[in-house]
């Protein structure tokens, strides 16, 4: 198991951190292209062990209207599982967004990615019960609620990113009244 | 230092706020991982399912060593606590996995494997699910303490197979119950042989038929998603019945169902129909079945628009090729190539040129078929292909003739790959003479054919071509002068590469001052190569399979079997000019086997020097005749290793299990002492770290007529391919004796035989299918086919004879266990004489394709 990036309009993704920042762009990039000029009628599989340096894995990736989701696995998960977890991801989505277009998913990343970690732990399938995942995000926003959201929090957040001078950080990180956005980077999984 | 401040903080907010930012931002190698260590301690004690959760998600998703060292202990306790939460358990259970992965040295075993293994039976469908993925993964590394997961995996199958898709609720995915809870149970029963309990295989079996014809019945739903969870769940089963490999009849199903799917309307499931056929064809019980979709196989290569499903249909066309059908097969894989993806191209052409060589029963189908394919994509032929239809032709003398014909006729061409004008100049070089008597080939249109395309050409080519030249000088003494005009040219003698002057300065040279007798015995046609492991299997493996641990020996393979290969010009010249062999070897083609360890470079130079000089450094190259007295010592222990005039080398060794100890007596057979007389047992780099060997010094004065002993003791910690080198100085009289012998200390001593009935030997047999495992080599006897030389050959060689085991009786068959410090490698051999032919078949199989490849090499040279 490995990574799940879509590929929107904006490609983002989340893979492991192991890798040099511009080598995952350099992925994301490649990735991009080669789903992009697939058709529709050919198969959802695509082997490019040359991408990642190792023949195991195969990009897995659904397209609905505008979105790419792509998955990378090894050979140790079930493709046609694979298929189905991505659709479970987007049906779990929709329901926690009601009706998800893109623009929830680059505005809400946050919470894209907390769907995305009841679903997918360390690179490994942690659920695939959609309604465990919604009750579990729901419980999360309730706490967030009952906390107050992050009214506390913003200014110590927006001075966390700032103080931070790691060489590796991305570029781009835009900080947002309250919402964290990571389009364009590279996060693990 | 904020983001540590917000992960310690009470609020979810804040430490929720603080954990994404560690798992997204921070490399798994920062400072920063220490330092929230202990943030995530107190928070895995918490007793908070939302704050635990985090925590293991966090260790999870960095999964660094640090994390391991710091977590691995605790992790187990959390997973089989009676008092964790469902959800804390899911997420422990696939932390645990993360790290197991990651640094499996530091995920100590013990007790809590067994409870693990009865989170199995748990309530909670997400927890079975994530427990199988952590066992799947144990089981594949210490099979023997998760064997009871088992039959609670079969009886847990069951349950949800069998149980009305209503019953597991939540678990339901478009009316297919846990589809993805079964395809991991099914994932971790084959980690395991097919189930030895008549209950549990029954119920197996019975779970097996279920899948199978639920995938008859009509769908539930319209739904992609239907169909897509449910065939799943049937490809994993089939999946598992090509493993197991035993019921001919799930597997003749099986094969049925596949054949279904290859014309499914869905891409997605053709693809994996190929995919899986492919495995489903190295099974003797179905072979036959995947033969009869040959047709929409081949219709698949035509039509499919996808190259993914191509290429898995080009896979499976190779898996299910046999002698039968090669034919046709190659056929269309020509055809195909034609219009192939440059991707998959030099792949195909590997594939094309093994089959045909491996099911040639005409051999001049088999030169047709290579020389078709250098002229449809001559760019993807590499030198492994060419070089091999040289060796194969040089050593046929039936078709010698008829390729001389067809690669004239090829040459033809108004424009032809450079890889056919290799082709074309060695052969014609060879056997131009089988076709000179043609008026339409004479020599002078042979040669004015050649060398028409010598300008286009690259400088090795040419280099090739002026070998050629020099040949007919010999084959056709008519056209000689023409021959040295071309020679003469001040392109050719004036030519700025180096390479290319010096070929014509000397081969002009040889041409002139060489008497007929000599140019005849220095040209004389190549002698047959030994046969050995087609190069092109190799490259073809290599292309396969990177990222495993048997890759560097593989590389190494590669690398030494280019060096066999490549045009090596200096020492061509050398062999040509100044020494003159019996066999020019034009392009360096039969050099030594890869077995034979070429002397320390360093020393290859130094032989004259070393008879004058006094200095002891330099290692003397290896003494002539030493490697057959080295394949002498496989299969015994005792005897002579080396004698000259002054001295005699003799051994006698005992081995058992991975140690073993080896005495070598050195006599002096002259009546004057040696002086400073000092062996030593030399070792490569790649060997030291596979076999240690102790040895003490020895006396250094050897008066004459007498003996010295040494003891070399001997551990072999992991398998090794060379055999090391012992190098003995010492002054005689006044001149300085330096002289290496090979030790025979070689892979095979540390055999101890393993005992087993046929059907033991069968079924091992069978799990050993992968094409890496087996190694076969087909050659030619060396000494009289006698059964019981042979016999005492094997049991000399270490292994156990099996009688009875072969249902030919006239085939032998052999099993035993290498032992190596670092572990014990199971291997399977079997020999098939061919008494018309005078040929031996033998096969290898290990768990270790390294150790299949050496054993079978020593073999080999025994018969």
């Amino acid at each position: 198991p490995l990574s799940c990036p879509e590929v929107a309009p904006a490609p983002r993704n989340r893979f492991r951190a192991l890798r040099a920042e511009e080598v995952q762009q350099q992925i994301i990039r490649d990735t991009f292209h080669l789903v992009l000029k697939r058709d529709d009628h050919i198969c959802n599989f695509l082997e490019c062990g040359s991408l990642f340096g190792g023949s195991d894995y195969k990009l897995i990736y659904r397209h609905y209207a505008t979105l790419y989701f792509v998955f990378c696995v090894d050979s140790s998960e079930s493709e046609l599982g694979i298929l189905d977890l991505i659709q479970v991801f987007v049906e779990t989505l929709d329901k926690c967004f009601e009706n998800v277009c893109e623009l929830d998913l680059i505005f809400h990343m946050d919470k894209v990615h907390h769907i995305l970690q009841e679903m997918v732990i360390g690179g490994m399938v942690l659920e695939t019960n959609m309604n465990e995942i919604v009750a579990q995000v729901e419980a999360q926003g309730k706490l967030e609620k009952a906390e107050g959201g992050l009214s506390a929090a913003p200014s110590r957040a927006v001075s966390a990113v700032k103080n931070i001078n790691l060489p590796e950080i991305p570029r781009n990180i835009n900080i947002g009244d309250i919402n964290i956005k990571v389009p364009n980077l590279s996060q693990f999984m | 230092m904020e983001a540590v401040n917000l992960l310690s903080s009470n609020r979810y907010t804040e430490k929720q706020i603080g954990y994404l930012f560690i798992s997204v931002l921070v490399n798994s190698n920062s400072e920063l991982i220490r330092l929230i260590n202990n943030a995530i301690k107190n928070d895995l004690a918490s007793r908070n399912p939302t704050f635990m959760g985090l925590a293991l998600h966090c260790i999870a998703n960095v999964g660094s060593r640090e994390m391991a060292e710091a977590f691995a202990g605790e992790i187990p306790k959390i997973l089989v606590a009676g008092d964790t939460m469902d959800s804390v358990k899911q997420s422990a259970a696939l932390c645990l996995l993360r790290l197991y992965r990651t640094s499996p040295d530091l995920v100590p075993m013990g007790d809590w494997t067994s409870r693990v293994v009865h989170l199995l039976n748990d309530q909670h469908l997400g927890v079975v699910t994530a427990a199988t993925s952590l066992i799947t993964t144990l089981a594949q590394k210490n099979p023997e303490e998760f064997k009871t997961s088992v039959s609670l995996a079969v009886s847990r199958l069951s349950r949800i197979v069998t149980s009305a898709s209503t019953d597991l609720q939540d678990y339901t995915y478009y009316f297919v119950p846990a589809p993805w809870l079964s395809v991991k149970l099914l994932r971790l029963l084959q980690c395991y042989p097919p189930p030895e309990d008549p209950a549990v295989r029954g119920r197996l079996t019975e779970c097996l038929e279920t899948i199978l014809n639920k995938a008859q019945e009509p769908p539930k739903s319209k739904k992609v998603q239907h169909s897509n969870a449910k065939n799943a769940v049937l490809f994993e089963a089939i999946s598992l019945i090509i493993h197991h490999d035993s019921e001919p009849n799930l597997l003749v199903r099986a094969c049925n169902q596949l054949g279904q799917f290859l014309q499914h309307r869905e891409t997605n499931l053709r693809y994996l129909a190929l995919e899986s056929m492919c495995t489903l064809a190295s099974s003797e019980f179905s072979h036959e079945a995947v033969k009869t979709h040959i047709e929409t196989v081949i219709n698949a290569l035509k039509t499919e628009r996808d190259v993914s499903v191509r290429q898995r249909a080009v896979d499976l066309l190779y898996a299910m090729c046999d002698r039968s059908n090669a034919q046709q097969i190659v056929a269309e894989m020509l055809n195909y190539l034609e219009t192939a993806d440059y991707s998959i191209r030099e792949e195909i052409v590997l594939k094309v040129a093994i089959l045909a060589e491996k099911y040639a029963v005409d051999y001049t189908w088999y030169v047709d078929t290579i020389l078709n394919l250098i002229r449809i994509a001559g760019d993807y032929v590499s030198e492994e292909v060419w070089y091999r239809v040289i060796q194969i032709v040089i050593n046929r003398d039936d078709v010698q003739g008829y390729a001389a014909k067809t690669v004239f006729e090829a040459l033809q061409a108004p424009a032809c790959h450079e890889n056919l004008v290799k082709v074309g100049g060695y052969i014609l070089g060879e056997f131009g003479n089988l076709i000179a008597g043609d008026p339409r080939s004479s020599p002078l249109i042979q040669f004015n054919l050649l060398h028409s395309k010598f300008h286009l050409c690259s400088v090795p080519t040419r280099a090739l071509l002026l070998s050629t030249y020099i040949k007919f000088v010999n084959l056709f003494p008519e056209i000689k002068t023409t021959i040295q005009d071309v020679l003469r040219s001040d392109s050719q003698l004036k030519n700025a590469d180096v390479e290319l002057q010096q070929r014509a300065v000397e081969y002009l040279r040889l041409s002139t001052i060489a008497s007929t007798d000599i140019l005849a015995t220095v040209l004389e046609e190549m002698p047959p190569f030994p046969e050995r492991e087609s190069s092109i299997l190799a490259k073809l493996k290599k292309k396969k399979g990177p990222g495993t641990v048997t890759d560097l020996e593989e590389i190494k393979k590669e690398r030494s079997s280019d060096m066999n290969g490549s045009a090596e010009p200096a020492s061509v010249n050398a062999s040509v000019v100044s020494t003159p062999s019996p066999s020019a070897d034009l392009l360096g083609l039969g050099a030594a086997p890869v077995t034979n360890s070429a002397p320390p470079p360093s020393s290859s130079g130094s032989l004259l020097v070393d008879v004058f000089s006094d200095s002891a450094s330099a290692v003397a190259p290896l003494a002539p005749g030493s490697d057959d007295n080295f394949a002498r010592f496989v299969c015994k222990n005792n005897g002579v290793l080396f004698e000259n005039q002054l001295l005699q080398i003799g051994l006698k060794s005992e081995f058992r299990q991975n140690l073993g100890r080896m005495f070598i007596f050195y006599g002096n057979k002259t009546s004057t002492q040696f002086l400073n007389f000092t062996p030593t047992v030399i070792c490569s780099d790649d060997l030291q770290s596979s076999l240690n060997l102790q040895t003490k010094p020895v006396d250094p004065t050897v008066d004459g007529g007498a003996q010295v002993q040494q003891v070399v003791n001997i551990e072999c910690v992991s398998d090794f391919m060379e055999a090391p080198v012992l190098n003995i100085q010492f002054r005689y009289g006044g001149t300085f004796q330096n002289l290496s012998v090979k030790l025979p200390i070689t892979l095979n001593k540390f055999f101890q035989p393993t005992e087993m009935s046929s059907q033991d030997f069968f079924q091992r047999w069978k799990q050993l299918s992968n094409p890496k495992q087996e190694v076969q080599n087909i050659f030619k006897a060396k000494h009289p086919m006698d059964a019981e030389i042979t016999k005492a050959k094997i049991i000399g060689f270490g292994s156990a004879l099996l009688e009875e085991v072969d249902p030919n009786p006239a085939n032998f068959v052999g099993a035993g266990i290498i032992h190596t410090k670092t572990t014990q490698i199971g291997c399977l051999l079997r020999l098939e004489p061919n008494l018309q032919a005078q040929m031996y078949r033998l096969t290898l199989r290990t768990s270790k394709e390294a150790v299949s490849q050496r054993l079978c090499e020593l073999l080999s040279e025994q018969f």
